[in-house]
């Protein structure tokens, strides 16, 4: 069994030398703290605009600090920035070691780094100056749509290019994710931000009416289906085994729920669209789909959970681990609620509610948040050439702290979602809606208050990670006694 | 080309024999409860399709129930309107009168009144009725066109310096804009205004000015015309605020809030059925 100190390719001369002539990992460095500063800048504008359903003052009256341009900063600052930047050094590190070779196309994957940097400010700055599309995860405006194209085409490149040039005979399954997730985004930018420019800040798109509708929501389901699944658990695939240091439980599963997952995620897109005018039939595509998708996405939770067969006791003693596999706890979770919430007569309870805000946060909070602190704790010693982190308590800190923020959230936002959906419904004897909308909106502060608690813990958390990654590069090392030492 | 199989030791399966940066897979089956639940979501699907509207090779289909959104739509929203058919017919042809002396009829109004209020009406009056500055409060007995019955559905269903042709309409001269008055009158006739309320009126040129130019609507004891809408000014009732500076801007600039009409927007019942729960809030006359 090797251990995590082989790490290293062979021929390189032991521990010291990460930057063996035959890997790239500067670029991954820089991929690294950038994850950790979008993370935590993300997650404190998710802060910021949970604290302004809660107390409303906090939109200051000023144009730029509103809701309506807040809320896109958070949500593609989470995706794009912290996800897309965590994909990006978690996928450039997996693909050299499984592959064995150094990434291809030389100076390609620092264009591909420092471009996804300008797009993600040029994206930003553009949602704060009310610049948008108006399309939900997907409101930069042409020339920086056109721009991410370029920078998306390279990462392909260098992807594909190092995949091409492996010195073991089979793809790793890791990669197999992360070309899916490659791949199919590109398909779905593009498509979904076809659009006539009239200026530089705008643009119509070509689609229109429920078309535009449904290409939109083909672009924002399978966003979470390929950005957040197929490449999170192109992460899982790789990080959870060298963490627990054990085999793959089955690559016989890994086979047929890679295949499955494909296949049926990209048409689950219309349950989004459910009673509305979207024909009946494509409605129905949407949600026999997503049902099925059900075990397709199971088997990825199976194959990261059973991989700790023979390690459980390592959850005692490994706060990473612990992340990680917690991680595929929420995941399980959320790939069972959100068939459900597809099904029609549970979405006409949730749609439109808190309760979709929740099932999105378990998703992103516990699944893709946490697989990709433990992807970060186990990159930063070894990237950066350390013994081991600078307090594997301080990762133990943040694993709770975060743990009781995202339970506070997701447990607000389900009570509050489902009381909000059956208020909307509730009628009194004689026939008349029993609340009007601004009661149900009063109702649902004290969750709000609660829902921000949540995520101030999950910012915390946030914190607590990037002094332990900042101390851990400084080459700091806490004296600390092992987690579970006897 | 599997280059090593070997056994691992804690679960007995083989393992592939491939090997990417130590990390090996075994070839452990998939899980037949897996398979099992797979093909049952599959099984649901093909069920489903059958049943509900769908897309088959062929075209769309309606499915063999028949069930449709539209069709629920429409036949959820007839029950519901049949349901209370009899008693909004009622209700839309009964006088104001005879709704608030008839237990069920009166019940039925507060209830749709009720409802009809939160979707309607609280936006600017507040749900608790309560106003804000430039939406009268509907909870004191303060009115402006009158607070009967009557008067109230007149106000509803026309609405105030509303576009409806029958709508009540009336308008404040803005003093110092049209330069009827000078700055200094203005700040004199608003001190006037003020003493009102304080009950003791004084005297001086702002009474002087107030006679001249405000009792024509305001009344010579300032207590108000509902028939125009003018405001009794002896009350600590205020309708855009009572501190000088924005009696000044009243004066100044005048004031011409509007209320929309709801005929047409709202059925003769709902419109009934307001001014009835609108009438009980407290100040109805």
């Amino acid at each position: 069994m090797s251990s995590i100190a082989d790490a290293a390719p062979q021929g390189a001369s032991g521990a010291e030398v990460s930057d063996y002539a035959g890997y790239q990992d500067s670029v991954i460095r820089f991929l690294t703290i950038a994850s950790v500063f979008w993370g935590v800048v993300g997650f404190l504008v998710g802060l910021v605009i949970a604290s302004q359903l809660a107390w409303p003052s906090l939109n200051l009256a000023l144009e730029w600090t509103s809701f309506g341009r807040l809320r896109p900063l958070h949500t593609s600052a989470v995706i794009f920035a912290f996800g897309g930047n965590v994909l990006l050094a978690s996928s450039y590190y997996c693909v050299q070691r499984t592959c064995q070779a150094r990434l291809w196309g030389g100076n390609l994957g620092w264009f591909v780094a420092i471009g996804y940097q300008i797009f993600i400010v040029m994206a930003a700055l553009s949602y704060v100056f009310g610049v948008t599309q108006g399309k939900e995860y997907a409101e930069p405006e042409w020339f920086v749509d056109l721009f991410l194209t370029v920078v998306w085409v390279g990462y392909f490149l260098v992807f594909v290019g190092t995949l091409a040039k492996r010195k073991e005979p089979h793809i790793y399954v890791a990669n197999w994710f992360f070309l899916a997730f490659i791949a199919t985004v590109a398909v779905l930018h593009i498509v979904n931000n076809l659009a006539i420019p009239v200026s530089w800040t705008k643009s119509y798109v070509v689609w229109a009416g429920v078309q535009d509708a449904l290409t939109q929501w083909w672009y924002g389901h399978n966003a979470v289906g390929f950005f957040l699944t197929a490449g999170f658990l192109g992460i899982m695939y790789y990080f959870i085994p060298k963490q627990a240091q054990r085999p793959v439980y089955s690559y016989r599963l890994s086979v047929v729920h890679f295949w499955s997952l494909v296949f049926m995620y990209i048409w689950a897109g219309p349950h989004h669209l459910h009673y509305t005018a979207l024909p009946e039939w494509a409605q129905t595509v949407g949600m026999v789909f997503s049902v099925m998708l059900w075990m397709p996405s199971w088997g990825g939770m199976i194959n990261g959970m059973m991989t700790l067969s023979g390690a459980w006791d390592k959850l005692r003693t490994d706060p990473i681990l612990r992340l990680m596999i917690t991680s595929i706890a929420f995941y399980g979770m959320s790939t069972f609620e959100g068939p459900m919430m597809s099904i029609k007569s549970v979405n006409a309870l949730s749609h439109y509610t808190d309760w979709t805000i929740g099932h999105v946060h378990s998703g992103a909070l516990g699944w893709v948040g946490f697989v990709s602190f433990g992807a970060i704790y186990y990159l930063v010693p070894k990237l950066w050439n350390r013994e081991r982190l600078y307090s594997v308590r301080l990762v133990n800190t943040h694993f709770w702290v975060a743990t009781i923020g995202i339970v506070l959230y997701i447990t607000a936002m389900w009570v509050s979602g489902i009381m909000q959906g059956l208020m909307w419904r509730a009628y009194d004897s004689l026939g008349f809606l029993q609340y009007s909308f601004v009661e149900t909106v009063q109702a649902m502060e004290p969750f709000y208050i609660i829902r921000a608690g949540g995520g101030a813990l999950f910012v915390l958390g946030g914190f607590i990670m990037a002094y332990n990654v900042w101390r851990t590069i400084r080459g700091d090392l806490k004296d600390e006694a092992p987690i579970g030492a006897a | 080309m599997p280059t090593k199989i070997e056994k691992d030791i804690v679960s007995g399966q083989d393992t592939t024999g491939h090997e990417w940066d130590g990390i090996k897979e075994l070839d452990t089956p998939v899980p037949r409860w897996w398979w099992y639940t797979l093909w049952a979501t599959v099984v649901f699907a093909a069920v489903y399709v059958v049943l509900y509207p769908a897309i088959l090779p062929g075209g769309a289909t309606p499915g063999i129930l028949g069930w449709s959104q539209y069709k629920v739509l429409a036949e959820d929203q007839a029950a519901a309107s049949s349901a209370q058919k009899g008693m909004r017919d009622k209700i839309a042809g009964a006088d104001l009168a005879v709704i608030s002396s008839d237990a069920d009829m009166l019940n039925f109004a507060m209830a749709g009144g009720r409802a009809a209020f939160g979707d309607n009406c609280a936006p600017c009056h507040g749900s608790g009725a309560q106003g804000f500055p430039g939406y009268p409060n509907l909870n004191d007995d303060e009115w402006l066109w009158g607070g009967k019955l009557a008067d109230i559905t007149t106000t509803i269903r026309f609405g105030i310096r509303a576009s409806h042709e029958e709508s009540r309409s009336s308008e404040m001269p803005a003093f110092g804009v049209d330069e009827m008055l000078d700055a200094k009158q203005i700040d004199a006739v608003a001190d006037y205004v003020l003493s009102l309320t304080s009950g003791s009126a004084a005297t001086g040129p702002g009474a002087e000015i107030f006679k001249e130019n405000c009792v024509a609507c305001h009344g010579d004891k300032a207590q108000g015309d509902k028939e125009q809408g003018a405001p009794s000014l002896k009350d600590a009732v205020w309708l855009y605020g009572g501190d000088k500076a924005t009696v000044v801007q009243t004066i100044n600039g005048s004031r011409k809030g509007v209320m929309p009409a709801w005929a047409g927007r709202l059925d003769e019942a709902t419109i009934k059925s307001l001014a009835v729960y609108v009438h009980s809030l407290g100040g109805g006359e």
